[in-house]
């Protein structure tokens, strides 16, 4: 085994250990941790199968390996980031609405 | 008697915001209908909102900044929720002089209207604003016959008369930001009737607006963008 396959696995482990760490102490929620956990599942299967990149190459017939990686990686992101400006924009309107309906509370309360 | 609840949103209007509330009582006690201020405190960081809670009107004060829009449609959910027949808006900076108030209720009422909408351009008097905020409000008035063949003069007015029916529609959703032209097609799309009547307008007495010569460029995009989407989206429910 390479030493660099070493440092990837522990890397990819302790990453991993951290995800699961950070859902138990509830500072995420597991809904959002299922792609960074598929994510690093990924990292650590590609770290022990060490041709595994240029097999995935040949069959999706991609000439150069790292560039696979740029594609999937960039796509994946891009498509996450979707994924969050659409959380943002669910509590911004969430947010607004318990906002209105403080203020209309308030005023209630002061009548009665 | 005709319940009508004028909204007064005010951020940082502790100059203008007493005169402007107490000019709506002033106008609605000489009228044969009863007009209830409902100021929003959008958050202010200045007095207004000990200002407006001695003044006589209803203060509605958010907990957190929410911008023109949400304020206003705070106003439109109080005013829907305790049964008024109308809603109106007035800005906070004394643009909209409450003695023009009578001529939107006059031809609400008289038209059978849903909408009216107080226009600076149908008769070339008081203060016309900018030249880049005219081209902007052409510009409106060119998309707004595009998409839903009505012709608003000055669709960015706020100064702006609705009924039940309407207050019904923008309780549920009303844009955040720039909501003015946007309202229009949202009005439009649900089949109400708009009309436009003529009112002098003031130089804002205090305050900034809330469109710079920087932001302006975005307003125009942003505002295209949303009347796209609220087309897209009315058209295709139905």
């Amino acid at each position: 085994m390479a030493r660099i396959q070493i440092i990837a696995i522990a890397i990819s482990i302790l990453f991993l250990l951290y995800i699961v760490r950070l859902i138990i102490k509830g500072k995420l929620r597991e809904e959002y941790s299922i792609v960074w956990i598929i994510c690093t599942i990924i990292l650590i299967v590609f770290s022990f199968w060490r041709n595994g990149l240029e097999v995935m190459s040949k069959l999706l017939g991609v000439y150069e390996a790292p560039n696979l990686i740029f594609t999937g990686a960039i796509f994946a992101i891009l498509i996450y980031l979707l994924h969050l400006s659409v959380i943002v924009s669910k509590l911004h309107s969430q947010n607004k609405q318990l906002a209105q309906e403080i203020a209309l509370l308030k005023e209630k309360l002061k009548k009665e | 008697m005709i319940k009508i609840a004028a909204i007064v949103p005010a951020y940082n209007e502790e100059k203008a915001i007493a005169a402007v509330v107490n000019d709506i009582n002033t106008i609605s006690q000489s009228q044969n209908f009863s007009i209830t201020v409902v100021v929003v405190n959008d958050c202010s960081t200045d007095s207004t909102s000990e200002i407006i809670s001695k003044l006589n009107c209803i203060a509605l004060n958010l907990p957190i900044n929410l911008g023109i829009g949400g304020a206003v449609q705070t106003g439109f959910k109080y005013a829907f929720e305790n049964g008024f027949d109308y809603a109106m808006q007035i800005d906070g900076d004394g643009q909209h002089p409450a003695s023009e108030i009578p001529k939107l209720t006059t031809a609400i009422i008289e038209n059978e209207l849903d909408v009216v909408i107080g226009s600076r351009f149908i008769s070339k008097e008081g203060f016309q604003s900018s030249i880049v905020r005219r081209f902007g409000i052409n510009y409106f008035k060119w998309l707004n016959r595009l998409f839903v063949g009505v012709t608003i003069n000055d669709s960015t007015s706020g100064f702006r008369l609705i009924n039940k029916k309407a207050l019904e529609i923008v309780s549920n959703y009303y844009p955040d930001e720039y909501p003015e032209p946007e309202a229009i097609i949202l009005y439009s799309l649900n089949k109400l009737n708009i009309g436009e009547v003529a009112v002098n307008m003031k130089e804002r007495q205090g305050g900034v607006s809330s469109i710079n010569t920087f932001s302006s460029i975005y307003y125009m995009f942003k505002v295209t963008l949303a009347i796209i989407y609220t087309f897209i989206r009315i058209k295709f429910k139905k």
